[in-house]
């Protein structure tokens, strides 16, 4: 057999993809570490995969290289590079069993006696009873479960895996995902995962690239993603932000102090995605779920330090573990917060007066010449 | 609507009553279907069995024919015309394989490389459905005749010597040799070649061919592997269309071919309308229509298509 696995590294230089004068990728330039799962995150048409079809071959960059381990493979077909896709659609073979379906790379490359490799994959994907069976007779899942298991017993460098989990259901997608990551810790190769879907990219990836427009708005492991967005759009697209736009009214020790309309608000500098100069605006963001909401009656005794801000209850949804409450405040007309239901105060209902306070901490500042709804309207797509 | 339910002891709503709708409902196939038995029994299967009564019958025009059970009039008529059989199955098979030949490389580049031309192509492929069958086929006397321009240049390419080894053309002469009826034929039939083999290969997700390429198969064999295997039904309902009726045929073989190259539908053309021997020209229909049968049997089994039906 051919040594495959030496190198998984995948490196995008300058590489970009243009469709008559529609710019589908713009030139970027992206690492993908040896033995990582990475997910390329991004609502439709954001050229997520399209940069995907572009590293196995099916697309052909305008501009730029594509490099596996080190070896430049951007004029390669891909029947010819070392990377093996599992498509959105599975793409199996309707005229071959499952088994066939497995064996088909391994054929391609001369292999003989594939029946121990084939055995033991589909047992990896836990479908030793279906080998004999047609594809249009396994569910969506089984179907999905395949065209992994005919990816991966190449032992490809890269496996990539455009939206694979997209035609589940959610219970089901939940459980493909665990499944995923587990093969993917166990055969050790590198995923590059494509997802709209942003928990999805969260939990299974080690590294997540943020795309919209063609473009990477950001890089990073999901927690870090999560907590110090750079940019409007992936404090939107990742999670629920509340954005604040203030004026800036000092830096000192490391902190920044804004004004945003009656409220005084205190950050890190380190937190800013962009330097921050007095009396120039800027965009306060702070996650739903790091505000503590108190009843105005209750406001005197509340902790110093803390950035806080006053506001009417618009709206609010119970969700079981939690409360999400919609907040008409000065600073920002409807500010979200969620509140976990551990004791709940029975005054917290549309119309009550509240106080809403957070560790400064927990605040990040954007450039405020960024499009505050960026991300925003972004709904999950079906297909 | 809203189902109530009645009060007991109030009479039974006025209307068809609830368990009447899925009988008549259950009747309906039926009544789709009759039409279509109608027209096979009137059209089909009366004149086999007439036919049939018409080939084991003994007479003659002037004394009338009355059935005796004449079995040996098969027997006669295979014997005396098993050369015209021959050549029927040989001169529909090459026709048939040419067909496939020509038409599966179009069939391909309309349903995955024409893009936006698809439909102007497809049309111009029933395009000559517009003109009458014997308009078209007179044509190709004219386009074949001796002498002409496109035997000049297949005389000076050097194409007339190889057909004329096998066989096919004799001489400096493409008219009235095989290889003009199977030309006729392979003309007259590709179209019913062509738009099964489109519509199978049309059917085919591109993402098969992807798939294929991305699990190393280079191009010529995601074709032989993928492609092809998945365009078998159109594949078999192709040649079973031009094979079929190509084998019966008999308007080319007349208009193109000589007395060396008639066909088997020649000989039951002129029994039925010129020699008015009946009994004969029904036989040898029973015959052909057997000999079709068990070579459309044999190649579906061995192209094994589950699938086309």
């Amino acid at each position: 057999m051919t040594d495959n696995t030496a190198g998984g590294d995948v490196r995008l230089t300058g590489i970009s993809k243009t469709y008559g004068s529609f710019t589908a990728v713009h030139p970027l330039d992206l690492t993908v570490p040896e033995g990582s799962f990475f997910a390329l995150l991004g609502a439709s048409g954001c050229g997520k995969t399209t940069t995907l079809r572009m590293i196995a071959g099916l697309e052909d960059p305008t501009t730029g290289s594509v490099f596996l381990g080190g070896r430049d493979v951007t004029g390669l077909p891909p029947y010819k590079r070392p990377v093996n896709t599992v498509f959105q659609s599975y793409a199996l073979f309707p005229h071959l069993t499952i088994q066939e379906n497995v064996a088909f790379g391994l054929r391609r490359r001369g292999i003989k006696s594939v029946q121990k490799q084939v055995d033991e994959m589909l047992e990896l994907v836990q479908l030793g009873d279906k080998a004999g069976h047609r594809p249009h007779r396994l569910s969506g899942g089984q179907q999905q479960r395949v065209a992994v298991a005919r990816a991966l017993i190449n032992h490809p460098q890269v496996l990539l895996l455009d939206e694979p989990l997209g035609a589940l259901d959610l219970k089901l997608r939940r459980q493909m995902q665990r499944e995923l990551k587990r093969i993917q810790t166990e055969v050790g190769i590198t995923f590059v995962h494509v997802t709209h879907d942003q928990e999805e990219a969260m939990t299974m990836a080690d590294e997540v690239a943020v795309m919209n427009g063609g473009r990477v708005e950001q890089l990073g492991a999901p927690a870090d993603l999560y907590e110090n967005p750079r940019t409007t759009f992936v404090a939107n697209f990742l999670g629920t932000s509340n954005l604040i736009e203030a004026e800036v009214a000092g830096a000192a020790d490391g902190e920044v102090v804004v004004i945003a309309a009656d409220a005084v608000l205190r950050l890190p500098t380190a937190r800013c995605a962009t330097l921050p100069r007095t009396g120039g605006k800027l965009l306060v963001g702070v996650r739903p779920e790091k505000i503590s909401l108190a009843h105005a009656d209750d406001a005197g005794g509340m902790a110093e330090g803390r950035n806080r801000c006053t506001g009417k209850i618009a709206d609010s949804g119970f969700i079981g573990a939690s409360t999400q409450f919609v907040v008409d405040s000065p600073v920002c007309p409807e500010l979200e917060v969620y509140v976990q239901n551990v004791e709940r105060d029975p005054r917290l209902v549309p119309g009550a007066e509240v106080v809403l306070h957070w560790n400064p901490e927990h605040t990040f500042g954007l450039d405020a010449a960024m499009d505050i709804d960026a991300g925003t309207e972004t709904v999950e797509e079906t297909a | 609507m809203t189902v109530t339910e009645a009060p007991p002891g109030s009479p039974a709503p006025a209307g068809p009553l609830p368990r009447k709708q899925p009988v008549r409902r259950k009747l309906v196939p039926y009544w789709l279907l009759l039409p279509g038995i109608l027209w096979l029994l009137v059209f089909f299967a009366l004149p086999l069995v007439y036919q049939a009564s018409t080939s084991v019958q003994t007479g003659s025009l002037e004394e009338g024919f009355e059935v005796t059970w004449h079995f040996r009039t098969y027997r006669d008529a295979l014997g005396e015309y098993y050369p015209q059989f021959l050549r029927s199955v040989l001169y529909a098979g090459t026709a048939t394989t040419l067909c496939l030949l020509l038409g599966y490389p179009l069939a391909y580049l309309i349903a995955f490389k024409a893009g936006r031309w698809r439909n102007l192509l497809l049309v111009l492929v029933i395009a000559p459905f517009f003109t009458s069958f014997l308009i078209r086929t007179l044509a190709w006397k004219t386009i074949l005749a001796d002498g002409g321009p496109v035997v000049d240049v297949l005389s000076t390419i050097g194409f007339l010597d190889i057909t004329g080894r096998l066989g096919m053309t004799e001489g400096n002469r493409v008219l009235a040799t095989p290889l003009a009826v199977v030309t006729g034929l392979t003309y007259n039939f590709l179209p019913f070649m062509i738009l099964p083999l489109y519509t199978s290969l049309e059917r085919i997700d591109p993402r098969l061919h992807e798939a294929a390429g991305d699990l190393y198969a280079k191009p010529s064999t995601v074709f032989r592997k993928v492609t092809f295997p998945l365009s078998m039904p159109g594949v078999v309902s192709g040649t079973l269309l031009t094979f079929i009726p190509a084998s019966g045929d008999y308007v080319n073989a007349e208009l193109l071919g000589s007395t060396g190259t008639r066909m088997v539908g020649n000989v039951i053309q002129s029994q039925f309308l010129r020699v008015l021997d009946y009994p004969t020209a029904a036989a040898l229909s029973f015959i052909l229509m057997a000999v079709v049968l068990i070579v459309v049997t044999v190649y579906i089994r061995r192209a094994g298509t589950e699938d086309l039906v």
